[in-house]
């Protein structure tokens, strides 16, 4: 049984800033094999004022197999999140996972680019960490609303990524802008892949140049889940599957949360 | 030795513990041993395939759910094909819930089924809200219950449970015509016709606009409609319905379930049922209890003391 349903332990669980928070748990030998793209369910309190029924899926942002420790960025936007932010060093958290399929990496890449925007910087930063011990050449463009909100650029810059910083203040995280400097970034260091998650927008563009320049790319997809493992069949979304690209219904938990970028009905 | 075997009409079950259909799949099984499980009972599908309904499909409420998940199906060839072979490598059962638009089709899908090596009973789902417009059901009229009953009976020698729904005005009268067309025990039931609206999109909160509800919060509605098959049926009637924990099971034991399924709090958490099965052994010890089956119907409903004070 590769998932577990544990009570972890909380480590720590600060402000990052006035939006997001980062916790620690210790989540045991099995969870902390998470691989980058999967995610975990997780039990959030229930507070006066909030009251989550549903777990929460959450993917990752840093998982250590030598101290069993798993770690997530997360923005306290709703009930479940603000369920989560209540949680201090000490307390117990129910943890189910790893759950769904990760990411996968063909050993013979060269270079890699990740596209990253928001929340979705975590997500990948795990990502880069791998490539980097493949010996692989990333490029990541990571995109915010403004620069304050691109929190996880050392996770790229420590691994030796190429990193590029667009935000929306001065207009340079445009789509026009990012497919200008995925091109530019393709004629001189052609990569074999692209990985994003999150935007339909950026998904779109990507999955287009896909087509033109030739390469291959995975996409991490949210959708709003209830068992996280399969059973509800409430996080579905229209994929196309073969050959003959015919249109079925994939759940997002299970069969994904990545998929092949050519796989998504946009 | 704890003894938590039930038998519902010559069925027997290791223990009375089962999922709810459509809470259950495959993915449990990297969760939980599904060796402890009392039977399976799989996710609804129909002979054809079907898509479901929009997203989205399942929200949130205090202590319970909504959903409209709208019986997405894979068709007969698939759940004969994938389905009935995965289960058949763990011991217990394997029981089957169907739906169909007509009880003709009905009849048909029962009489399929029958023939495939590892199926040992059929769950007639006559009671899903979420297919027909405005939650109608077989299971809503004693009528139509009797009709797609006696077609499905006359289709099968499998043992037949049928899934009624609380979306009636006419529990008793639904459960006496499945009993009377050869049922061979009542799951009590289904979820119970519900919406929500999100005031800020001023939207609906489900693709399907109104979706089935499920959870605690419908425990009470449930339990007393279980009570009520007990009372005015001889079969045995399955309760379901907010099962969260031990004491549920014990509560929907005493007002009459012989066995009972476990939907939602599966969602919650994956090990319910398994916490729940050992959780059982351990209240039978303390009550002195050594078959769980004498629990069944053992509430004292003898009257209460009539109140004669005027106000």
């Amino acid at each position: 049984m590769a998932v577990v349903e544990s009570k972890s332990r909380v480590l720590s669980n600060n402000w990052v800033n006035n939006e997001y928070k980062h916790m620690v748990i210790d989540a045991g030998p099995v969870a902390s094999k998470v691989e980058p793209g999967q995610f975990f369910n997780l039990l959030c309190p229930q507070t006066d004022t909030d009251k989550p029924f549903f777990r929460r899926p959450m993917s990752t942002y840093y998982a250590d197999e030598k101290t069993n420790t798993v770690e997530f960025l997360y923005k306290v936007t709703g009930a479940g999140t603000r369920g989560l932010s209540v949680l201090e060093e000490g307390d117990s958290l129910e943890v189910l996972g790893p759950l769904g399929k990760g990411f996968t990496m063909d050993p013979d890449y060269q270079h890699i680019i990740i596209v990253a925007r928001g929340v979705g910087l975590a997500t990948l930063a795990p990502l880069a960490e791998q490539a980097a011990k493949m010996n692989i050449r990333i490029t990541a463009i990571l995109s915010a609303r403004d620069k304050e909100r691109l929190m996880s650029q050392h996770r790229f810059l420590n691994v030796g990524a190429t990193v590029i910083e667009i935000i929306d203040t001065d207009n340079s995280s445009s789509l026009e802008n990012l497919e200008s400097l995925l091109r530019k970034v393709h004629q001189e260091d052609p990569y074999n892949a692209v990985y994003t998650c999150g935007s339909t927008r950026i998904t779109r563009l990507l999955n287009e140049l896909s087509d033109e320049l030739k390469f291959n790319g995975e996409v991490a997809l949210e959708q709003h889940m209830a068992c996280g493992i399969g059973m509800c069949y409430c996080c579905v979304r229209p994929m196309k599957v073969g050959s003959q690209k015919e249109i079925k219904s994939k759940r997002v938990c299970a069969d994904g949360p990545v998929f092949n970028i050519k796989e998504v009905v946009l | 030795m704890i003894d938590l075997s039930v038998t519902v009409k010559n069925f027997a079950l290791q223990n009375p513990i089962m999922p709810a259909s459509g809470t259950f799949a495959e993915g449990l099984s990297d969760v939980v041993d599904f060796n402890r499980l009392g039977g399976f009972v799989t996710k609804t599908f129909t002979a054809s395939k079907r898509p479901g309904n929009p997203v989205p499909r399942i929200c949130e409420l205090n202590s319970a759910m909504l959903n409209a998940i709208g019986i997405p199906s894979k068709g007969l060839d698939d759940y004969i094909k994938n389905t009935v072979p995965f289960y058949k490598q763990f011991q217990p059962p394997l029981i089957a819930s169907i739906s169909a638009n007509t009880a003709a089709e009905f009849g048909e899908l029962a009489a399929k089924l029958s023939q495939v090596d590892g199926i040992s009973a059929i769950e007639a789902n006559i009671s899903c809200p979420n297919i027909e417009a405005h939650g109608k059901a077989f299971a809503i009229e004693a009528k139509s219950t009797a009709n797609v009953i006696k077609l499905l009976r006359a289709s099968t020698h499998l043992p037949l449970w049928a899934k009624l729904t609380p979306n009636t005005s006419d529990i008793i009268g639904v459960a006496q015509a499945a009993e009377s067309e050869g049922c061979d025990a009542l799951v009590v039931g289904n979820t119970l016709l519900g919406m929500a609206v999100d005031i800020e999109t001023r939207r609906p909160k489900l693709g399907n606009i109104m979706g089935g509800m499920s959870g605690p919060a419908i425990k009470p509605i449930m339990l007393r409609m279980t009570y009520q098959c007990h009372k005015h049926v001889n079969i045995p009637v399955i309760g379901c319905g907010g099962i969260m924990n031990a004491h549920d099971v014990i509560e929907y034991m005493l007002a009459g379930a012989t066995a009972v399924q476990v939907g939602t709090a599966t969602f919650i958490n994956p090990t319910t049922m398994i916490d729940i099965i050992d959780d059982l052994a351990t209240w039978c010890l303390e009550h002195d209890v050594t078959q769980i089956s004498e629990v069944t119907g053992l509430m004292d409903d003898s009257p209460f003391e009539p109140y004669t004070a005027l106000s």
